[in-house]
């Protein structure tokens, strides 16, 4: 047998694991991602390729304010967690509503959007290929965005009820990895539906 | 490790009314018990799938035959594939693993419990959906059907014009919910691995069955979600008129293959990493060998789940792709045959030299190895697009799938049902009755899906409902459904083994097999909390630590 012999120190090192909370969220995110890359594919795959009109030059218009408003709301809920973080109540509640307005504003604008290529347009799901895609893919992100607001406005009732405090910033963090995501998603969005796409 | 670790056996067996039992069952978010219906649940469908496997056989036994009618038959596949990939494979697998991991690295649960029930009744829902099709397909309009799409369900079969009705979209609902599912677990697994691990459980300590259901769930992330991604623009297809796959408004069907393998060819990586990490489990134990090159076998491991995102293609050499993307993926693809093969070497590296005990579940393991290793050259033979354009939709493909599937993933399992059984139900297998199930099942197996290659290497397409007589197809037939048949009463020889033994087993006590790992450390069936304190661990096996004080392994890792 080996000689060899490990020194045991009196006190082990701390234990130290990963929040699950963080690495479940982060999981989730790969998921998500790999969704969008599907429809992202689709998008790029069949632009140009639909036999008839409308096409993305002819009726899409680039929703830079709501662009705007979406991706600052990525600022807002970080500091709203970093201030739930120093135990600021207050800030954190004020910052999580302005999430809420600015993200309810960009959903606002894609509905105008929407709204405008059906009435204005005739386009609709079923119209082409550009259709199909255009909607499934933003439709799909705004899923998300309806999806992030529902949760935000869980916490929103529970904070004005005075039960979020700062032994929850950890799950704030989770909601807010979440958010960050949706915006990053739009980044991608608006590349290739606004700008490749067109 | 203290001896604190043996907990305490709670024995509250005062008979409760069975509707409390039952409630207590649904309600469960126990990771243990939620395993038990995972397996349970799957058990259930296997025999399903298996009666469909058996009048697809017995429609095939001689030439013209008419047991079933064409429709029928076209049912019969598409409702065998799916159901055994979705809703066999899959719940066992996740049963298997939701039961040991958090017991192997010294969990209470797992990290998400209430995730967990939600995951399995998604994916218990889902079957239940895919089977009520046989009542519903067809809506209000007339008696229901089930789909007959295939299980890769191409387009533009599953179109409206095609596929009436509603039988196509009990198809994609079903498998859109238990996809779900399956993401709900793997983000669970993945959880619970990384940040539920007891003290000392370094990765690189961590028992290769975790390391594999680790791999596995990082794959279930980015190969199931194309699948529910591809879904859902059916269904946008279907219900909303939407033109992903309607070649008539300028959509795709090739990219509905390409989206399908993206999931289709990973999924058989997340079938067989499980059943590797059984053998990874059982070899060693029987062997009395710790496992041989553990960092390689993680490699390994890694390696496949990456070179196993990038050889999807391969399924469809024979539509006409350029060039370069053949040779892209047949390089990719002959590529796997190296991590697989250093898997292959371990787990001999690990029986060589080692007192080799020829139990149950080691029968079960050496003849995965077997198997395995030729449904592996059958794999390197058809990765080559040359040779696969030749044999490509024959039953030369149907051999080599089945071979993977039946003879290595569920000799795995049947591995791993005869090792753990034990610990869950606090009782063994008859041995026996296991050795009965082992060589009836080896000797069906065999005739079966030996038989089932040279058919195709004359030409046999799959799929096909009947054929001419005089092709010298028909012995070989008549031989692949009887050893089908085989097969079948060696699996009722297990399920008899499953009940007999529940009840008149002999008493297993906490570790019948003298294993490493921690869930042999705790009484069989563990207790609810699993582990009375949180065990500290310093070496790979930390059993062996525990039970020779004097010469632990934590000395020399």
């Amino acid at each position: 047998m080996s000689a060899i012999t490990t020194p045991i120190s009196a006190t082990p090192p701390a234990w130290n694991l990963p929040y699950r909370g963080k690495v479940g969220m982060a999981c989730l995110i790969i998921a998500e991602s790999a969704i969008f890359t599907i429809f992202v594919v689709a998008y790029l795959y069949y632009a140009g390729k639909s036999l008839a009109g409308p096409t993305p030059r002819e009726v899409l218009e680039t929703p830079i304010f709501y662009t705007i408003c979406l991706l600052s709301s990525s600022i807002t809920i970080h500091f709203a967690s970093r201030s739930l973080e120093h135990g600021k109540r207050g800030g954190f509640l004020v910052l999580l509503f302005l999430t809420m307005l600015l993200g309810g504003l960009f959903l606002f604008g894609t509905g105008q959007e929407w709204h405008r290529l059906i009435y204005e347009h005739g386009l609709t799901i079923s119209t082409n290929l550009f259709g199909t895609t255009y909607y499934s893919l933003v439709g799909l992100h705004a899923t998300h965005v309806t999806v992030g607001l529902l949760m935000m406005g869980i916490v929103l009732i529970f904070a004005v009820a005075g039960r979020v405090g700062q032994e929850q910033s950890a799950r704030i963090e989770v909601l807010s990895m979440y958010w960050h995501f949706v915006d990053a998603v739009w980044v991608v969005v608006f590349t290739v539906v606004y700008i490749l796409g067109r | 490790m203290s001896s604190d670790v043996m907990a305490i056996r709670t024995a509250p067996v005062a008979d409760r009314p069975w509707v409390e039992t039952l409630h207590s069952w649904v309600t469960t978010v126990d990771h243990k018990r939620l395993g038990i219906l995972y397996i349970l649940y799957a058990l259930l469908f296997l025999v399903v799938a298996g009666f469909e496997a058996l009048i697809i056989r017995i429609q095939l036994i001689h030439a013209h035959n008419d047991f079933v009618s064409p429709q029928v038959f076209n049912r019969m596949f598409t409702m065998h594939g799916t159901t055994m990939i979705f809703f066999v494979a899959i719940p066992i697998l996740f049963g298997f693993a939701n039961y040991l991991v958090p017991l192997m690295i010294g969990a209470r649960d797992m990290a998400f419990p209430r995730l967990n029930a939600f995951s399995f009744w998604l994916t218990a829902f889902g079957g239940f959906l895919l089977y009520f099709s046989f009542f519903g397909g067809s809506g209000l309009y007339g008696a229901g059907n089930a789909p007959d799409v295939g299980w890769w369900a191409y387009a533009p079969l599953t179109s409206r014009a095609f596929s009436p009705g509603h039988s196509s979209d009990y198809w994609t609902v079903a498998l859109l919910v238990a996809g779900f599912g399956s993401i709900g677990t793997a983000v669970n697994l993945i959880a619970t691995i990384l940040c539920m691990r007891c003290p000392g459980m370094h990765l690189s300590r961590m028992p290769l069955l975790a390391w594999l259901n680790l791999v596995m769930s990082g794959m279930v992330l980015i190969a199931v979600t194309p699948l529910s991604a591809a879904q859902i623009m059916l269904l946008v297809d279907r219900y909303l008129g939407g033109h992903f796959f309607d070649t008539q408004a300028g959509g795709s069907a090739t990219l509905w293959m390409h989206f399908f393998w993206i999931f289709g060819h990973p999924e058989v990586y997340i079938l067989i990493l499980p059943s590797f990490a059984f053998v990874s489990e059982i070899v060693p134990v029987f062997s009395r060998k710790p496992i041989f090159g553990y960092p390689a076998m993680v490699g390994a491991s890694v390696s496949i789940g990456f070179l196993g995102m990038s050889v999807w293609a391969h399924h469809m050499f024979s539509i006409g792709m350029p060039s370069y993307t053949n040779s892209f993926f047949t390089i990719t693809t002959l590529a796997i045959g190296v991590p697989t093969g250093i898997k292959i070497f371990n787990w001999l590296g690990t029986m060589w030299g080692g007192k080799i005990l020829f139990k149950t579940p080691m029968l079960f393991c050496i003849a995965f190895l077997a198997q395995f290793l030729i449904s592996g050259l059958t794999g390197i033979m058809l990765g080559s697009a040359a040779f696969n354009w030749q044999l490509t939709g024959s039953y030369f493909v149907v051999a080599h799938f089945h071979y993977v599937i039946v003879g290595g993933i569920l000799f795995a399992l049947f591995g791993a049902f005869y090792y753990w059984y034990p610990k869950i139900t606090g009782r063994m297998l008859n041995e026996t009755l296991g050795k009965i199930h082992f060589w009836l099942f080896v000797l069906g197996f065999h005739l079966t899906f030996d038989l089932m290659h040279i058919p195709g290497l004359m030409g046999m397409p799959r799929r096909i409902y009947t054929y001419e007589p005089g092709r010298g197809w028909d012995t070989l037939n008549f031989l692949v459904t009887l050893g089908a048949f085989i097969q079948a009463i060696a699996t009722l020889v297990f399920v008899a083994n499953l009940i007999i033994s529940y009840f008149k087993g002999p008493r297993a006590g906490n570790d019948p097999w003298d294993a490493w790992t921690l869930e042999w450390s705790v009484s069989s069936p563990p207790p609810a909390y699993n582990f009375a304190s949180i065990p500290k661990v310093g070496s790979r096996r930390p059993l062996w630590d525990l039970k020779h004080p004097d010469d632990p392994d934590s000395r020399y890792e």
